[in-house]
C-alpha cells in the first residue's frame, strides 16, 4: 500500500496460520485399525507444522486402500489409476516448481502393476515425497497376494500358501540409478513415522518412504505379531539420519549406528532376512533432479514465444 | 553471390521444350548418396517459382540394408504442377537411378509405367567386377522389354570432372540436371544450393554450385527432350515442411508448453523437432519410460494448468486408452496425437493406414467422450492443433488428432501461417477459486463446467476418475453416475452445434458420394474432378470432424443415389468367400456412417501399405457407375 512493499518488512509476518483442520475432509474409510489412519494423522501435522499452502499442495494416489488418501486431505488431489501416480505426479511438478507434491501408493499400486514408473521414478528424482502403504496384501480386493506378501501367505489367489520369495521395495529402490532418499517406518510408532515423513519432505529430491503397514483385515495374525515383534526391529541412528524423540528411541530394543551415505551397507541391511531395520537407509543430495530440468525455461512471454515460433517457420520459409 | 568464375552461359539447348501440367519425378540410390536431400531441394526451387508440389521420402526400412539391392533403397518422388498439388500421384513420369537395381523396389511398388523415361547411372556398365556389369546390362534390358525408355546417365564421369570423390556429389550434379530438364530458374537452384550448405564452408558451397552447373549444362546439350511447368507465384510467403513438422509447429503456436511422449514410428519425428526447437519457446519434451506414462505424465501436466500434448500412434493409443478414459471422466484438457501406421500389433510400422478411427472411437471400456480430428492436408496438421489445444480446454476435454504417415512424410508448400498471441495457451491462472463455484459444476445446458487448478486458493477438489458429483466427491449412486455421463456427452452436442455441414467437392446431388477423412483427401477429389470431366456423375465429401461429426450428412447422402467411403484400412471384398450382405465387415468410417445415418454406405478400402493413388479411385469410379449402368 502507498508503495510499501511486504519485502521490506523485517518480520515474516504470514497472512494465514493453517491448523491441522484446514488439511482435514471428510471421514477416513478405511477399517478400524488399518494403518492408513496414523499415516493420514502423521501427513496432517506435518501440512500443518510446516504451514502448507493448502491450494500448493498436491496428492496424487493410484487406486487401492492406500489411495483414497487424497480424499482425506484438504488439498489438492488426483486420485487416477491403478499402478499410475509416478507419471501423473511426476507431470504435476515437471512445470510446476512451486507446488508441493506427494504420492501415496500401495504395494500394489508401486510393486505391481506400477512396477515400471517406479523404477523409473527412483531415477527421474523430481522432488516429490513417496509414500508406500506396504501391507503386504490386496485389500481392496479382498484379500488377494500381493508382489510382498511373505511367500506362503494364504489368500484367494493362493489358497494353498503364495509359492514366490517377495519383492524387497528398499532392496529394490536402492539398486537403481540416481536413487536420493530410502527409509522405512511403520505406522504403529507415530513418533518415528512422523519424524521419517518430515525427513523425507525436507529432502529436495524423490523421497521413498515405505511404511510397514497392519491390515487388520486379511493380515491380522501377521500384523499382531509384527507389533509384538521387537525382537526384529532395529532402529538405524546417525547424526545425518532420522532424529526421534526419547520415547520414541525407548521402543526400540535394538539400534544401529548407520551412516545414510554409504549404500553398501544401506543395502547389506536391506537384505538382511531376520531383521527389520527401521530409519534412513541412504539419502544422496546431489543426484540430478529432472525437476529442475522441467523448470529451466519457464516463463516465456508471449512475444518470446511467437519470436520463438516465427524464427522457426523462418526455416521452413521458401 | 556466386564467385565470377562460376557463372555459366545459359545452356544451349538441342530440343524445345514441352510445356506440362504436371510431372513427377523420383530420384532413388542407395542410402547416403543424397538423392533426398536432393528432392527436397528440387521441390522447394519448384515451390520458390511457384508451382504446386508434394514429395515424399522413399525411405529404406532396415537401419544397414547392402548396398546395391532393394532393401537399400532410399529415394524421393516430387510431384510438381502448374497448379496446387495434394498428393503424390500415380506413377512416374521420369526416375533418376543412381544404381540399376534401385528402380525395382519402386516397380514392386508399381510406381513406374510405360513411358516412364529412366535416367540411369552408366558407371556400372564398366565396373570392375563383371558380375555388376552383366546385372546392369540385363537391368537396362529388362527395363526397356516393361515399356521403360532408358537413358544411360554418365553421372559418375561427369561429376569427376569436378570433383575427385564423385560419390558425394552426384546428387548435386543431378539436382542441375533436373533444374534444366523443367526450365528452372537457376539462380533459383544456386540459392538453395547455398541455402542447403549454409553451415558449411564456402568451398564446399562453390564445389556443389559447379556441380548444380555440370548437371544443368550436360542435360541441356545431351538430352532429347526437355519441359517447363509454368507456375503461378501467388505473391504469399510460402513454408515447405512434412506433416510432423507442422504437427510440431502447431504445438509451439498452441502454447502447448510440454510433449511427453515414447518413440514410436511413424510419430517421432514430430517429437524430434520439438526436442530441437522448445527450447527457445519455453516448452519441453518428456521422453517418457512408456507410452502410458507418456499420456500419464501429459495429463499431470494438464491437471496443474500446463497444457500438454501425447504424440503416439496405434500401439501407443492401444496402450494410452486407460487413461484416455481417466482424462473422459475427470475432464482433464488433453491433445492426443496419433499418426496412424499399419496395424493390428506391430503391423506395418513405416507404411500408412487409416485404422486407429473405431479404436479412438471407441476403443475405451465405458462411455468416454472425446473430440476427435482429422487434418487433411499438411497446412491443417499445424492449424489443427491450434484448434485441438483451444477446444481442449474449452470443453476440458481430451482432444484426438488423427494424423497417418502418409501426411507425416509427405511435404507440401502452404501459406505461411501468422501465429497470434491468442492461439498461445495463457499462463496458469493462480487467482483466488470463487469458492461458490464447484470443480464440476456443469451447465444444464452445454454440460461445460469451470476447473479449478492447483494453486488456486478455496479451489481444492480431489480429482478422480471415479464416479463423481459435482462437488467433485466419490459416489456410488447410480443417479449420479447418469448425470454425469449425460453433461459430459451434452459437451459433445454442444460443441457439435458449433460445426458447419462438410462442402460438397463437385455437384450437391448425383449418382455417387466418394466419403473420406484424413490423408486422402487430395487424392479423392483428383480422381473426381478426372471423372467428372470424362462426365461422371460424381462428388466427393470431406470430413474433418468424427467425433462429434459434421451436422447435415444424412441430408447430403440422401441427394445421391449411392454413398460410399474411401479409406485406408481393412474391409472385406463383396467378392470374397463367405462374405454376404450380413457379415461383411465394413472400412471404419462407413461403419460409423452407417450407424448415424442409416444410410447404406459402401466402402472402397485397402492395406495395402501405400497412399491411395487418384488413378485406383478413378478407376473405382468408372466401375461403380459402368456397374450400376449395367
Amino acid at each position: 500500500m502507498y508503495g510499501l512493499k511486504l519485502d521490506y518488512c523485517a518480520i515474516d509476518v504470514p497472512d494465514k496460520y493453517y491448523t491441522t483442520s484446514d488439511y482435514e475432509k471428510g471421514t477416513a474409510r478405511w477399517c478400524p485399525g488399518c494403518g492408513d489412519h496414523s499415516v493420514l494423522s502423521a501427513v496432517q501435522r506435518l501440512c500443518q507444522e510446516k504451514q502448507l499452502p493448502p491450494e500448493k499442495t498436491v496428492f496424487v494416489s493410484g487406486i487401492g486402500c492406500s489411495s483414497r488418501f487424497p480424499h482425506y486431505m484438504k488439498t489438492y488431489g488426483f486420485h487416477g489409476l491403478h499402478g499410475r501416480a509416478f507419471p501423473v505426479a511426476e507431470g504435476v511438478k515437471f512445470r510446476r516448481p512451486d507446488l508441493d507434491v506427494f504420492v501415496v501408493t500401495g504395494d500394489g499400486d508401486c510393486c505391481s502393476i506400477g512396477a515400471g514408473h517406479w523404477i523409473h521414478a527412483i531415477r527421474y528424482n523430481l522432488n516429490i515425497t513417496v509414500l508406500l502403504f506396504d501391507n503386504q496384501i490386496y485389500g481392496m480386493t479382498k484379500k488377494q497376494t500381493s508382489p510382498t506378501s511373505p511367500i506362503g501367505t494364504l489368500s484367494n489367489t493362493h489358497p494353498h500358501g503364495s509359492v514366490l520369495p517377495p519383492i524387497n521395495p528398499i532392496q529394490t529402490t536402492l539398486g537403481v540409478s540416481n536413487v536420493s532418499f530410502v527409509a522405512q517406518t511403520a505406522d504403529w510408532m507415530p513418533g518415528h513415522l512422523y519424524a521419517t515423513i518430515k525427513a523425507a519432505h525436507e529432502h529436495q529430491g524423490f523421497s521413498f518412504v515405505k511404511v510397514m503397514m497392519r491390515c487388520p483385515k486379511f493380515m491380522q495374525e501377521q500384523a499382531k505379531a509384527l507389533v509384538a515383534d521387537r525382537e526384529h526391529i532395529t532402529m538405524l541412528t546417525h547424526e545425518n539420519g532420522i532424529q526421534v524423540d526419547e520415547a520414541t528411541a525407548a521402543l526400540f530394543m535394538h539400534k544401529q549406528d548407520h551412516d545414510p551415505t554409504n549404500i553398501g551397507k544401506a543395502r547389506e541391511y536391506s537384505e538382511d532376512p531376520n531383521m527389520y531395520y527401521l530409519g534412513l537407509y541412504y539419502q544422496d543430495k546431489t543426484a540430478p533432479r529432472y525437476d529442475l530440468y522441467g523448470a529451466h525455461n519457464l516463463g516465456f512471454t508471449a512475444a518470446q514465444k511467437l519470436e520463438a515460433i516465427n524464427a522457426e517457420l523462418d526455416r521452413f520459409a521458401v | 553471390m556466386a564467385s565470377p568464375d562460376l557463372r555459366v552461359e545459359p545452356a544451349s539447348t538441342k530440343v524445345s521444350r514441352t510445356i506440362l501440367r504436371e510431372h513427377i519425378v523420383e530420384i532413388v540410390s542407395d542410402s547416403g548418396e543424397g538423392a533426398q536431400k536432393a528432392g527436397q531441394s528440387f521441390g522447394s526451387v519448384c515451390a520458390k517459382m511457384g508451382n504446386g508440389v508434394w514429395t515424399v521420402e522413399i525411405i529404406p526400412a532396415d537401419i544397414q540394408p547392402p548396398p546395391r539391392t532393394k532393401e537399400s533403397v532410399s529415394g524421393i518422388r516430387i510431384r510438381l504442377g502448374a497448379g496446387k498439388i495434394t498428393n503424390m500421384g500415380d506413377e512416374a513420369d521420369i526416375v533418376v537411378a543412381f544404381n540399376e537395381i534401385a528402380p525395382y523396389a519402386r516397380i514392386e511398388q508399381d510406381a513406374y509405367k510405360k513411358g516412364t523415361k529412366m535416367l540411369i547411372e552408366s558407371m556400372w556398365a564398366n565396373h570392375s567386377d563383371p558380375s555388376v556389369q552383366q546385372s546392369y546390362a540385363r537391368a537396362v534390358e529388362d527395363y526397356k522389354a516393361r515399356g521403360f525408355v532408358v537413358y544411360e546417365v554418365p553421372m559418375e564421369e561427369e561429376c569427376l570432372k569436378i570433383v575427385p570423390d564423385a560419390k558425394r556429389g552426384k546428387n548435386m550434379w543431378v539436382l542441375g540436371l533436373l533444374t534444366q530438364l523443367y526450365n528452372r530458374s537457376l539462380e533459383i537452384a544456386e540459392e538453395q544450393v547455398r541455402m542447403t550448405f549454409r553451415k558449411k564452408s564456402q568451398s564446399v558451397i562453390d564445389i556443389n554450385l559447379k556441380l548444380l552447373h555440370g548437371g544443368y549444362e550436360w542435360a541441356g546439350q545431351n538430352l532429347d527432350f526437355l519441359y517447363d511447368i509454368p507456375a503461378v507465384e501467388s505473391g504469399q510467403d510460402l513454408v515447405v515442411m512434412n506433416g510432423n513438422e507442422a504437427l510440431s509447429l502447431g504445438v509451439l503456436a498452441s502454447g502447448i508448453e510440454v510433449c511427453s511422449m515414447y518413440p514410436i514410428t511413424p510419430a517421432t519425428s514430430a517429437s524430434h523437432h520439438l526436442a530441437e526447437c522448445f527450447e527457445k519457446a519455453g516448452g519441453l519434451v518428456h521422453q517418457a519410460e512408456d507410452e502410458i506414462a507418456a499420456i500419464g505424465f501429459a495429463i499431470g501436466c494438464s491437471y496443474a494448468g500446463r497444457p500438454a500434448v501425447t504424440i503416439t500412434s496405434g500401439p501407443g493409443i492401444a496402450l494410452k486408452t486407460e487413461f484416455m478414459g481417466l482424462a473422459g471422466m475427470a475432464e482433464v484438457p488433453l491433445v492426443i496425437i496419433d499418426v496412424q501406421r499399419g496395424g493390428p500389433s506391430t503391423g506395418l510400422p513405416t507404411k500408412v493406414e487409416q485404422s486407429d478411427l473405431l479404436a479412438v472411437l471407441y476403443g475405451q471400456p465405458g462411455d468416454t467422450t472425446k473430440i476427435v480430428l482429422a487434418p487433411s492436408s499438411i497446412e491443417e496438421c499445424f492449424q489443427f492443433v491450434v484448434l485441438a489445444r483451444q477446444i481442449a480446454e474449452a470443453f476440458r476435454t481430451p482432444v484426438i488428432i488423427l494424423s497417418d504417415a502418409n501426411l507425416a512424410t509427405g511435404v507440401q508448400p502452404f501459406t505461411r501461417p501468422k501465429p497470434k498471441a491468442e492461439w498461445l495457451a495463457p499462463p496458469v491462472d493462480l487467482s483466488p477459486w470463487k469458492k461458490d463455484i464447484r470443480p464440476y459444476e456443469w451447465d444444464e445446458q452445454t454440460g461445460l463446467s469451470k476447473r479449478p487448478v492447483p494453486g488456486q486458493e478455496g479451489g481444492m477438489f480431489t480429482l478422480t476418475g471415479l464416479n463423481h458429483s459435482e462437488e467433485g466427491r466419490v459416489s456410488y449412486l447410480g443417479t449420479v453416475n447418469q448425470h454425469g455421463a449425460k453433461m459430459r456427452s451434452r459437451k459433445l452436442a454442444a460443441f457439435g452445434r458449433t460445426l458447419k455441414p462438410p462442402q460438397v467437392h463437385g455437384d450437391e446431388s448425383g449418382d455417387l458420394l466418394l466419403v473420406g477423412w484424413g490423408s486422402t483427401r487430395g487424392a479423392i477429389e483428383e480422381a473426381v474432378d478426372r471423372a467428372r470431366e470424362t462426365g461422371a456423375s460424381v462428388s466427393s465429401l470431406h470430413l474433418h470432424f468424427l467425433n462429434p461429426m459434421e451436422p447435415g450428412l444424412k441430408e447430403i447422402f440422401a441427394r445421391f443415389k449411392k454413398v460410399m467411403t474411401v479409406e485406408i484400412n481393412y474391409s472385406d471384398d463383396w467378392n470374397d468367400p463367405l462374405i454376404t450382405r450380413e457379415n461383411r465387415r465394413y472400412a471404419q468410417l462407413a461403419w460409423v456412417l452407417r450407424a448415424q445415418t442409416l444410410t447404406d454406405v459402401d466402402c472402397f478400402s485397402n492395406v495395402l501399405g501405400q497412399p491411395l493413388r487418384p488413378r485406383q479411385i478413378f478407376e473405382m469410379i468408372q466401375e461403380e457407375l459402368n456397374l450400376k449402368n449395367n
